[in-house]
């Protein structure tokens, strides 16, 4: 007894029984709301079961992976992670899948959701051009990931298809101001990350587990910059998170920020207090509620950082509103920290295959890139640095001098003092280990815009100009 | 090469036909390839238990023997000439239960396959009834899956290229025109098109049960089952020809597609 009442003290939602919900009558019908991510549908304000209709199309096209890169993707609803879906424990749910005509392969779907065999899969494979349809009662409240299960499953997966379906319980959940919703996948393109073109998948990648891109919302940056997701101080954000897989477990984190609650597994019996990172598993997803107390950006990442950090794993929640210096101070003070030994971060790269020459417009394509993964955290997305830190690149006067020294220093890194613009700034700059290419690519780039000079780089001038002692990056 | 070997053909039919030939020679037209006996190319263990090594043995089935396949898919200029032929396969008058309601949806009319594919693109968008009555009003028929399968597998030296060539082919979105017959080099058996521009129906496509859940173990209730999940299947990291069968699962006898056509087959001492 006293257990009992201890582990109904955790609960924190009602539910009802699964054999309560395969009984519960349904009065009424709708149309269920469907949304692409990160939007979710209202909450349900219903206090009974209804029928609740889902049309979820199969669309098969080519979209953006990351910046110059093409993948064909096969989607619940045109974008990846597929739509969302948002319904009560009880409901009966008529659920139709239609494969567009144009599409070349044979899906279904399986729903974590559904009690009976193959989750639906069995009841849904729908030949292009042909739609299926069958009905389930949701039994068990709780956030469900859904997938194509048609042969081979992996593949189906991997190209995108899956997405979350929200059981919510009868008395729904904790409310709060903003709800997002993000997945996380593993990607597995036959060329090399950031290889541009359109990109076939790599059975070989995907059988060994090794992804080119992991990324939330289908693509490298859907939920960064512009796109980032928003929020106010004082307020509650909730984040349905899944991750559609089709293989690595995430170990989610927002950097930053606690998880003041986490329902883990999606599981909406169970709440955990103060996370600071949760681990989702491939085909699982998890609830996880946080208040934003201080402005500023918080960073999505899967905390097996490589995926973050190089795969494409990052997201960014944008919290506006004014400071709040006792939660948290800012920085206070920097001084130039100079220990022992090299300054210069040396790394062997494998030799890079030879690529024919790129066009200007190639060229600057690829300088925007570079430019967005390695300068603009300092430097800033429009060049304009961050005064008294990072000095300016737009209209830089430092930089139009001498394209030489630019070269040298995107190479070797620079210390100490210059005066940009009229400004002085004393920090530390570290050598960027990137290729001839990418280095002519950027300084192009960057060279190209803002006012800038216009003058052009070549790999050639970055090879024969290229600072001492940094890394050889390429062949 | 090509040429020679279309020479060949033609003079061994011309022989077959003056000394009537048993089956089993070498006769083919010259539209035709002709493909040994041998055995199939079995994707799924018979009788299917336990996990087989991915090239594990391809099972004891009993060997396909020789037969002749069509070297291109049917061509729109060919079904064309077949409606005006037989018109009750014609797009108005075609019974609902041969054919579904994108039958030839993208012909300009009954007979006018349009302008805005080239005619020797292959036909499409056709059900298996047509297809069938197309190959019998040709005096052939559809190829079985373990005839089909055998073609495509060529003589087996480039089965990592060609799922690599499959693979790309799933990676394009079905949204250009299709590209006409014929363009690619052809395989071992001087076949063409076998992968990477349509899909192509089969005699027997529905007589493969693999699982519409693709991890389904199966092999409880009908050995057939057992080519649902990759437990059954001889070589689980073959997704291209998973995607094949899953297809062809996918389908009823009435259904069409916009990227599945056919090509026809025949026994060889009846070409």
């Amino acid at each position: 007894m006293w257990i009992t009442a201890l582990m109904l003290s955790f609960a924190t939602v009602a539910t009802a029984a699964p054999d309560q919900n395969a009984v519960e009558p349904t009065e009424g019908e709708e149309r269920a709301v469907l949304t692409d991510a990160p939007t979710v549908p209202p909450p349900i304000t219903r206090k009974h079961a209804t029928k609740v209709v889902v049309r979820l199309e199969v669309v098969e096209t080519e979209m953006t992976v990351a910046e110059g890169v093409r993948y064909s993707f096969w989607t619940f609803g045109g974008k990846v992670p597929g739509k969302f879906i948002r319904i009560r424990e009880g409901d009966l749910v008529e659920f139709h899948l239609d494969n567009h005509p144009d599409n070349k392969m044979p899906h279904n779907i399986d729903l974590h959701a559904v009690t009976g065999p193959g989750g639906g899969a069995a009841s849904s494979l729908s030949a292009p051009g042909h739609s299926s349809v069958f009905s389930f009662k949701a039994l068990n409240p709780g956030l469900y990931v859904y997938h194509c299960a048609t042969a081979p499953v992996a593949m189906h997966v991997a190209n995108g298809m899956y997405g979350l379906i929200l059981v919510e319980p009868r008395d729904g959940l904790p409310k709060v101001d903003r709800e997002y919703y993000v997945m996380q996948g593993d990607l597995y393109t036959k060329g090399p990350n950031g290889q541009p073109g359109l990109q076939p998948f790599s059975m070989l990648k995907a059988i060994d587990e090794r992804p080119e891109y992991v990324v939330f919302n289908g693509a490298v940056g859907a939920i960064a910059g512009d796109k980032a997701l928003q929020a106010r101080i004082g307020e509650t954000v909730r984040l349905y998170f899944g991750v559609g897989g089709p293989n690595l477990t995430s170990s989610f984190h927002v950097i930053g920020e606690i998880f003041d609650r986490v329902w883990p597994e999606g599981n909406t019996s169970v709440v955990s207090h103060n996370v600071q990172t949760t681990m989702v598993p491939a085909g699982g997803a998890a609830i996880i509620d946080f208040k934003v107390e201080v402005p500023g950006t918080y960073i999505l990442v899967d905390h097996s950082l490589t995926r973050a950090f190089n795969k494409g794993a990052l997201g960014m929640l944008k919290v506006e509103g004014g400071d709040n210096k006792i939660v948290y101070s800012g920085k206070i003070s920097d001084e130039v920290y100079q220990p022992e030994g090299s300054r210069i971060r040396v790394t062997d790269l494998p030799p890079q295959p030879a690529r024919p020459a790129l066009t200007r417009k190639q060229l600057l394509d690829r300088g925007r890139s570079v430019y967005t993964t390695n300068c603009a955290a300092c430097h800033q997305a429009n060049g304009q640095g961050i005064p008294k830190a990072f000095p300016p690149l737009a209209r830089s006067d430092y930089l139009n001098a001498d394209k030489v020294r630019a070269i040298r220093t995107v190479t070797g890194g620079l210390q100490g003092s210059v005066t940009v613009n009229g400004e002085k700034y004393n920090g530390v700059m570290p050598a960027w280990t990137l290729s001839d290419e990418d280095v002519a690519a950027v300084l192009t780039y960057v060279y190209g815009s803002w006012g800038n000079s216009g003058k052009e780089v070549s790999a050639q001038e970055v090879k024969t100009h290229r600072a001492k002692g940094s890394a050889k990056a390429s062949e | 090469m090509k040429t020679a070997g279309a020479l060949i053909a033609v003079t061994a039919a011309a022989i077959a036909l003056a000394s009537g030939t048993a089956a089993g020679g070498a006769a083919a037209p010259e539209d035709m390839a002709l493909v040994p006996a041998g055995p199939p190319a079995a994707f799924f263990v018979p009788g299917g238990s336990g996990v087989p090594a991915a090239g594990a043995d391809r099972g004891a089935s009993a060997d396909v023997p020789a037969f002749l396949i069509d070297r291109r898919p049917v061509t729109r200029r060919q079904f064309a000439e077949f409606l005006r032929r037989r018109p009750e396969w014609s797009r108005s008058r075609v019974a609902a239960v041969l054919a579904d309601a994108h039958y030839l949806e993208d012909w300009a009319s009954d007979f006018d396959a349009g302008a805005r594919v080239p005619p020797d693109a292959p036909v499409t968008r056709v059900s298996w009834f047509a297809a069938n009555a197309y190959c019998q009003w040709r005096g052939k028929e559809l190829p079985t899956v373990d005839q089909w399968e055998r073609a495509a597998a060529g003589d087996g030296k480039d089965t990592a290229a060609t799922r690599d060539r499959i693979l790309r082919w799933y990676s394009q979105p079905a949204t250009e025109p299709l590209g006409v017959v014929g363009r690619g080099a052809p395989n071992a058996y001087g076949v063409y098109d076998l992968h990477g521009l349509i899909w192509e129906w089969t005699l027997d496509f529905n007589s493969t049960l693999i699982s519409t859940d693709s991890r389904d173990p199966g092999g409880k209730d009908d050995p057939l089952f057992c080519g649902s999940g990759s437990l059954g299947a001889v070589d689980p990291s073959d997704y291209a020809t998973f995607m094949r069968y899953a297809l062809r699962n996918s389908l009823r006898a009435s259904y069409t597609t916009s990227r599945l056509g056919f090509r026809c087959a025949a026994e060889p001492d009846r070409p």
